[in-house]
């Protein structure tokens, strides 16, 4: 290997990216708008749910419950309805996808008994949002549970035993305010340059074929090696401004807590890049179609990386023949380590496993591209 | 004019026949990604890696454990010491902490405020979010039992009464909370998308690459006659799309079905009329394949983003809950689980319909007048 002839492949590259200004605006669009897109689209978190309450005692006790809804940043209190066909009206049209039902006989059953309950009627077509509302609603009841309790004593005019014998202290480690854009930014980075990077790199063989310049280059006395590291050298560079504005964006626009080093920010992205890319290039270098390469350099990394990488959904939680299928997927590697360095702050030593992934990955990619480009046209 | 569109329709229809690619491309992408979707999207939370520590070594710290060590939803490992709870949470082999201090059991037995400390790994606010709520569930039940039982044993029923507001949990159309009761029907309209989308915008811009499209415009041909034999196909494949991935979610995926297959199939073909109608003015954007192809993923992922189809609308910022109501999918999404879960029909989905009706519309007039322009 020649650096010479390493660096006018090089050269030629970088010319071409430049005159292309397409691609590069590929490059430097495509990060923008899709940080802005999903960076504010996906969010899970969960505010003002629009709910209709049916108040079928109108008592002090039940409005009061319903302030503590209100007062809920969860929950948005939409309308007041009167009859029980109004709540499935307002559940079928989607006006209100949770309702709050209070019995007719509720404070009676309180005052006799000490237990009474109230009905929450939630839409559960999107389970996920159900099931978060009824997490926070349970708190809301059990919230004003204590507050009727200590009324009740006071009435009493006597001081009661303790009732509730447990409290649950909980902490929460690295998301502390639980907000879904701490978790979801970082693994959008890294889906992101997976899909730039690998679009990138899978025109530069294809281009030649189809421009009829692979001729030319075969002609000359460059080697395989030359060629892939040549090509890809301008695409690394190009790639790291990719990562650092969208890392910039995550931690400076989005305000994502970022507690690791740079080094190893920088690290681990370069070797992410470097999978990333050749991966893009060895599918040029095998389909040498332009429309083809990229067409299955997205194929390859859109579907596996949303889904598979535990960018959104977590791994731990698919069923085992699919956790086994994610090790295969190189973005899981970088997803989960830009996650830890983002919110946990974790040192090299501690990502010493992805990053071995990583590397197994890269080299093996390269391996294959290398043996698969042939100075030959046939 | 029919004379003339139905020799085209035929025409697309033995290009399809000849090119097996894109009969597999059909098919067996779309079965790969219901397959994967239908079990990688899930916000269901079971198995939760749980490393308890229990320094009381009581009766009732033990049943308070045993009791999340026998729901599903937690998988429960021991620790002997805290900085091994820590190292777990760290590490990431824990996601869930429990700790129980030396003393509980005493606190528990006077009624006092006994802490079961819980440390939860945020970093997938999700995850964390629906585990919290399961552990909560769980104290409670046992405060509960606890607390009547330290009741009637050692104080006396009178006077000790507890007080206390429960809620009923009801969730409606799908009770079990199963996620791909909401993911798997969403599928329809996300595949049909993309693949209505790409066949029509590439039909046409290949035609305009190889030149043939001169020679059909040199024919006596009108371009809405055109329009209309290129598009029918499309149509019709899009509506064999649907019924696919239909019988997949019904037969597969057992996802109920309780609406009215009509109300759905007027969905579907308004909704595949304003694919086609996008794909249509993609293709009058793009004069090769590969913009054609670079045009469709800048358009199609705010489309899926701004839909609902994955996460919900409502919890967007003002502007992006605005653009949404321009986006079909938004519409047609309701319609799918109006009809496949709530079993609504068009009393409650007529907005919907209409949208979909008036956006497939000005679509469709939009890129034919585009089209035609675009032939000159």
């Amino acid at each position: 290997m020649k650096l010479r002839r390493l660096k006018a492949i090089a050269v030629k590259e970088v010319l071409q990216i430049w005159r292309d200004p397409r691609s590069l605006m590929i490059a430097l669009l495509l990060p923008f708008t899709q940080m802005f897109l999903f960076g504010y689209g996906v969010n899970l978190d969960l505010k003002h749910l629009p709910v209709c309450t049916f108040d079928r005692e109108g008592s002090q006790l039940s409005q009061d419950l319903f302030k503590h809804f209100q007062a809920s940043q969860y929950f948005a209190i939409a309308r007041n309805v009167t009859s029980y066909a109004d709540v499935v009206a307002a559940i079928d049209h989607g006006t209100c996808s949770f309702a709050i039902v209070v019995p007719p006989d509720f404070s009676e059953r309180l005052n006799d008994t000490g237990a009474a309950s109230v009905q929450a009627i939630v839409d559960a077509t999107d389970d996920n949002t159900a099931n978060i509302a009824y997490g926070y609603a349970a708190a809301v009841v059990g919230d004003y549970s204590s507050t009727v309790q200590i009324r009740w004593q006071d009435r009493q005019g006597r001081a009661l035993q303790q009732i509730q014998p447990l409290v649950v202290q909980s902490r929460v480690w690295f998301n502390e305010d639980l907000e879904s854009r701490n978790f979801i930014i970082p693994g959008l980075v890294a889906m992101i340059m997976a899909l730039v990077g690998a679009q990138l790199t899978s025109l530069t063989i294809s281009r030649e074929w189809e421009r009829g310049t692979m001729e030319l280059l075969v002609s000359t006395p460059v080697q395989p090696n030359e060629v892939m590291f040549g090509k890809l050298a301008p695409y690394l560079i190009l790639g790291w401004v990719d990562a650092a504005f969208c890392l910039a964006l995550a931690a400076l626009w989005f305000g994502v807590p970022f507690r690791g080093t740079l080094f190893a920010l920088f690290v681990t992205t370069s070797l992410f890049l470097v999978v990333v890319l050749s991966i893009g290039y060895l599918l040029s270098v095998v389909i040498r179609s332009q429309v083809g390469a990229s067409q299955i350099a997205l194929l390859v990394t859109m579907l596996p990386t949303t889904l598979l990488s535990g960018y959104i959904f977590p791994i731990d939680q698919m069923p085992k023949a699919l956790q086994t299928i994610t090790y295969l997927i190189y973005s899981r590697y970088y997803v989960s380590i830009v996650k830890d360095l983002f919110l946990k702050g974790s040192s090299l030593a501690e990502l010493s496993t992805p990053i071995l992934f990583l590397v197994v990955y890269a080299t093996a990619v390269m391996v294959l591209a290398a043996r698969a480009f042939r100075k030959r046209l046939d | 004019m029919f004379a003339r569109i139905i020799p085209i329709v035929v025409k697309e229809f033995i290009e399809l026949e000849r090119d097996k690619w894109a009969r597999f491309r059909l098919i067996v992408p779309t079965l790969v990604q219901m397959l994967v979707f239908g079990y990688a999207a899930t916000y269901e939370v079971y198995h939760v890696s749980t490393i308890v520590l229990d320094l009381d070594h009581s009766q009732e710290s033990r049943e308070l454990m045993s009791r999340f060590s026998f729901s599903n939803r937690f998988d429960v490992k021991v620790a002997q010491s805290q900085r091994e709870v820590t190292r777990a949470i760290n590490g990431g082999d824990a996601a869930v902490a429990l700790v129980v201090h030396a003393g509980f059991a005493e606190l528990l037995r006077k009624g006092q405020n006994a802490p079961l400390q819980v440390i939860v790994d945020g970093t997938n606010s999700n995850t964390a979010l629906i585990a919290l709520g399961y552990v909560n569930t769980i104290a409670a039940g046992f405060a509960q039992d606890y607390g009547s039982q330290l009741a009637e044993s050692t104080l006396g029923v009178r006077g000790m009464r507890q007080v206390r507001v429960t809620l009923e949990q009801r969730p409606w159309f799908n009770e079990d909370l199963n996620g791909q009761w909401f993911f798997v029907p969403g599928l329809i309209g996300t595949l049909t998308l993309v693949i209505i989308v790409n066949l029509t915008a590439f039909a046409i811009v290949r035609e305009r690459e190889v030149g043939t499209l001169e020679q059909i415009m040199v024919s006596p041909i009108r371009p809405a006659e055109l329009i209309f034999g290129k598009t029918v196909p499309f149509f019709l494949i899009g509506l064999g799309e649907v019924a696919l991935i239909v019988a997949v979610a019904r037969l597969w995926f057992q996802v109920p079905f309780v609406g009215s297959p009509l109300v759905l199939f007027i969905g579907s073909s308004l909704f595949l009329l304003s694919t086609l109608a996008l794909g249509l003015f993609i293709s009058t954007l793009c004069y090769t394949q590969q913009q054609a192809f670079s045009m469709n993923f800048f358009v199609l992922n705010p489309f899926f983003i701004l839909s609902g189809f994955s996460f919900p609308i409502s919890s967007m910022p003002q502007v992006l809950q605005w653009m949404t109501y321009a986006n079909p999918l938004r519409y047609y999404l309701v319609v799918i689980r109006g009809t496949f879960l709530k079993g609504v029909g068009f009393s409650v989905l007529w907005p919907e319909l209409t949208a979909m009706a008036a956006l497939a519309a000005t679509l469709l007039v939009a890129s034919i007048l585009r089209f035609r322009k675009s032939l000159e």
